[in-house]
């Protein structure tokens, strides 16, 4: 680990650990994963959590990820009916794979919009002591009306202040995680009086082996990599290709050395998909296969359908864009944050000029759009481990975060074929380092804030 | 039905209090569950009061599930601090997780300390039963929300689930104790494995305008002494509905190790009745209670105390007596109720009027 003791030489400079790490997220709710296979299995059933992070753990896998979203997206007015839908509850579903595992990170996306910080805090704290410190919070920001109809509280927060919000929010969290003065207590009592709310607490639980639950962020927006750089220890990131990797390190970077941060205090691990085989050519070929599951007729046209604003069952799925025009200005959040605002009359022409141009039918224009393409690696085991070792040369990225595309079979050509093939290029660990998830990442333990020492800890207003 | 004037044998209870969240954490909690399972008790149950060190109460059920293959699971939790929607949810998935073990004890507990951790103004007397009765209603209606056979999978027409049978809630709760609220639905996750989970509620909880026996399964029913337990079992069977389940509670103080109950620390008072004395007078004492009763809980002064004597008196005199019942193997919590899987209250009523015909 000579490039650990050179980050510790020199904070300000960014030093590459020149090894890779995996984390598996299984989002339960999305279009990848394939639900029309032989092989497809339960999205629900405790068996099909269990076979996959125990694959995980057994590739040595540093995280188990799982994702959240708190209103069943929509389809013109009704739940979306043609992707995997419905997921446990996170935190619930890591508890129980915490008894199934002994080393692997367990990650729960929670929002910041929808909980109450003393709630959630002392519910990470949970996981992170029932799985004797492998819990991680992956921080998101909803913030719309239209989820806020399943809570206490609607829609009360403003677009714009969402990561003002969060920050108060996650700042509060570390207040509780840090009120402990040891591991016996007692602890310090934690006070927030914000716009948003109001937190006034004793905590009930000691630090963790761990010290408290790693904190993961996904925003991408330069809000959202400040947020990154000031309060997480992972950035769950979009850009998995070597160059916008490496552009997006740099920049990280330096928003984490402007924060006052060291260099390496912030890891990336950018969202991918990997379709293996034995050769470039095999792989290629399922490649195509994964494709047509993934994006079928009627997924092509209800993809169109989310922006045009209408039903377009009239068109054909192999013939070119519809003519007519949207009927929304806007694209709603109905169908999930990635859709969200777009200006629908604007992108249909946008659209029309693009498929025409490169004669592409609605099938093949959607496939394209939405096939994750600058997230997927495809070709052998051998090649891709190649060019994986290349991103763990230069420290593009810390680790690959990876989406199935079949539950709950679809580690194991990674488990079974890409890892020993990184591992005997010398950039992937040949076992867990530690059983907390800050020691297998090679985190640093956070040092107690000086807020939480101070008795009472002063009233902060955000 | 389980609750007739109860020829069956009766279930076994006990609240695991606060193992497992020591800081060795997930081995004592394992050790613990796996302890009562094969003791032979038929229920554990997870306290959530706000106690220093203490691990939240369905995370540790939930731990336990995939650690045990008979023993219900049932956490208490908090319906007045809380987001129905979270808690509807984070239930289900327990149920998932323990493969149809689980249960609620839908708690509302007057707490200015609660309310101040979320900012809210603290709720007392009949606001929480309000509270936990809107609670109780809104997760069941979301636990409905999704019918058993929406997931398809159906490549023909590419859908994965049929959106007729998923259904808005649409639940207002009255602006009793706070500023109300109101859920959309539906739920984010299928139906549970059991259909609704068994929901259980102290017995205070319940009454005109509170919480409504037709919104429960069971009950939780104390006295000021052992002696008194049966008579309070026998009114509140009188004033229930028939078909809630009757669970008993009870403190217990074991002669054990050598030590005589009397001269072990008298645990605090808890309000239930306690027990103090020998494993085989215990056993004389529960075996008329579980006659009357449907299942009594046990409270151990001292877990690991407490349980040798149990495990070796207690539960095997019982079982010889045939007050107890076996364990029952690959069976649902509704099941050791005697409670019938109920279709979702959304479900087409011509489709479940053929079915029943069939």
């Amino acid at each position: 680990m000579t490039s650990h003791s050179s980050a510790k030489s020199d904070p300000t400079v960014f030093a590459p650990s020149g090894t890779l790490q995996f984390g598996i997220f299984f989002q339960g709710v999305n279009s990848g994963t394939i639900w029309k296979a032989a092989e497809s299995g339960s999205q629900t059933d405790f068996e099909s959590f269990r076979r996959l992070v125990q694959t995980a753990e057994r590739g040595l896998f540093a995280a188990f990820f799982l994702g959240e979203g708190l209103r069943l997206r929509e389809h013109l007015g009704r739940p979306h009916a043609l992707d995997v839908v419905g997921r446990p509850d996170a935190q619930t579903a890591l508890a129980a794979l915490a008894a199934v595992t002994t080393n692997i990170g367990l990650v729960a996306t929670q929002n910041t919009t929808y909980n109450d910080p003393a709630d959630l805090a002392h519910r990470l704290a949970s996981l992170d002591l029932i799985s004797g410190g492998r819990a991680a919070w992956n921080i998101v920001t909803t913030d719309n009306a239209w989820t806020g109809a399943n809570f206490r509280r609607g829609g009360y927060l403003d677009h714009a202040d969402r990561y003002k919000h969060a920050e108060a929010f996650v700042e509060t969290a570390k207040r509780i995680w840090d009120s402990w003065e040891t591991p016996a207590g007692p602890a310090r009592h934690v006070r927030h009086e914000g716009q948003h709310y109001t937190v006034d607490v004793t905590p009930r639980l000691p630090r963790s082996a761990q010290y408290r639950p790693v904190l993961f962020q996904a925003g991408d927006s330069p809000e959202g990599r400040d947020f990154a750089a000031r309060q997480a220890d992972v950035i769950f990131s979009a850009h998995p290709k070597l160059e916008k990797a490496i552009e997006f390190r740099t920049d990280l970077v330096a928003r984490t050395l402007a924060a006052g941060r060291p260099a390496n205090a912030v890891q990336i691990m950018p969202a991918s998909e990997f379709i293996l085989a034995a050769t470039d050519q095999e792989a290629q070929a399922k490649k195509e296969w994964v494709r047509s599951l993934q994006i079928g007729p009627q997924q092509a046209l209800a993809y169109l359908e989310q922006f045009w604003g209408r039903e377009l069952s009239g068109y054909d799925p192999d013939g070119p864009l519809p003519e007519i025009d949207p009927v929304v200005e806007e694209t709603s959040e109905t169908r999930g944050s990635g859709f969200h605002g777009a200006k629908a009359r604007q992108l249909a022409d946008q659209w029309r000029a693009e498929a025409k141009d490169k004669g592409l039918s609605i099938r093949q224009f959607v496939s394209a759009k939405t096939s994750r393409m600058d997230a997927t690696f495809t070709g052998s085991y051998s090649a891709v481990a190649d060019h994986l070792a290349e991103f763990a040369r230069v420290g593009a990225v810390d680790g690959f975060n990876i989406s199935p595309w079949l539950i709950p079979t679809g580690l194991d050509d990674i488990v079974n074929h890409l890892v020993p093939e990184l591992q005997e290029r010398g950039v992937y660990p040949t076992e867990y380092r530690g059983t907390t998830l800050r020691e297998n990442l090679g985190l640093a333990t956070p040092v107690r804030s000086g807020d939480a020492v101070t008795a009472a800890g002063p009233v902060r207003h955000a | 039905m389980s609750t007739a004037a109860t020829a069956r044998p009766g279930f076994l209870a006990i609240e695991l209090d606060g193992a497992g969240w020591d800081g060795a954490g997930s081995g004592t909690l394992a050790a613990a569950v796996l302890a009562v399972e094969s003791a032979g008790f038929h229920v554990a149950t997870f306290k959530d009061a706000p106690e220093a060190g203490r691990a939240n109460a369905l995370q540790r059920a939930a731990f336990a599930g995939p650690v045990t293959r008979s023993i219900a699971l049932v956490p208490e939790v908090d319906t007045v601090y809380t987001e129905p929607f979270h808690v509807s949810t984070q239930l289900a998935s327990l149920d998932y997780v323990s493969g149809g073990r689980a249960g609620w004890i839908a708690t509302a507990t007057e707490s200015p300390a609660a309310a101040a951790a979320v900012g809210r103004r603290s709720v007392t007397g009949e606001g929480l039963a309000k509270e936990a009765s809107a609670a109780i209603e809104v997760s069941r209606r979301l636990w409905d929300s999704w019918e058993d056979d929406a997931v398809i999978r159906d490549v023909a027409t590419g859908r994965y689930i049929d959106v007729d049978k998923l259904h808005y809630v649409d639940f207002t709760a009255p602006e009793e104790a706070g500023p109300g609220y109101s859920i959309k639905g539906p739920s984010i996750i299928p139906r549970p494995l059991q259909g609704q989970l068994p929901v259980i509620a102290p017995l205070g909880l319940l009454g005109s305008g509170l919480v409504d026996d037709a919104a429960v399964d069971a009950v939780l029913v104390t006295a000021p002494t052992p002696e008194l337990l049966t008579a309070e079992v026998r009114d509140a069977r009188s004033r229930l509905r028939t078909g809630v389940a009757i669970i008993a509670e009870l403190d217990v103080v074991l002669d054990s190790r050598g030590l005589a109950a009397a001269d072990r620390p008298a645990p605090a008072d808890s309000g239930r009745a306690l027990f103090t004395g020998s494993a085989a007078g215990l056993a004389a004492l529960l075996a008329p209670i579980l006659a009357v009763a449907d299942g009594v809980r046990l409270h151990p002064a001292s877990f690991d105390v407490e349980l040798d004597e149990l495990s070796r008196v207690v539960l095997p005199e019982l079982r010889r007596s045939g007050a107890l019942r076996a364990p029952l193997q690959d069976a649902t919590f509704r099941d050791l109720l005697g409670l019938d899987r109920p279709a979702s209250r959304y479900a087409d009523a011509a489709a479940t009027a053929i079915a029943a015909a069939e």
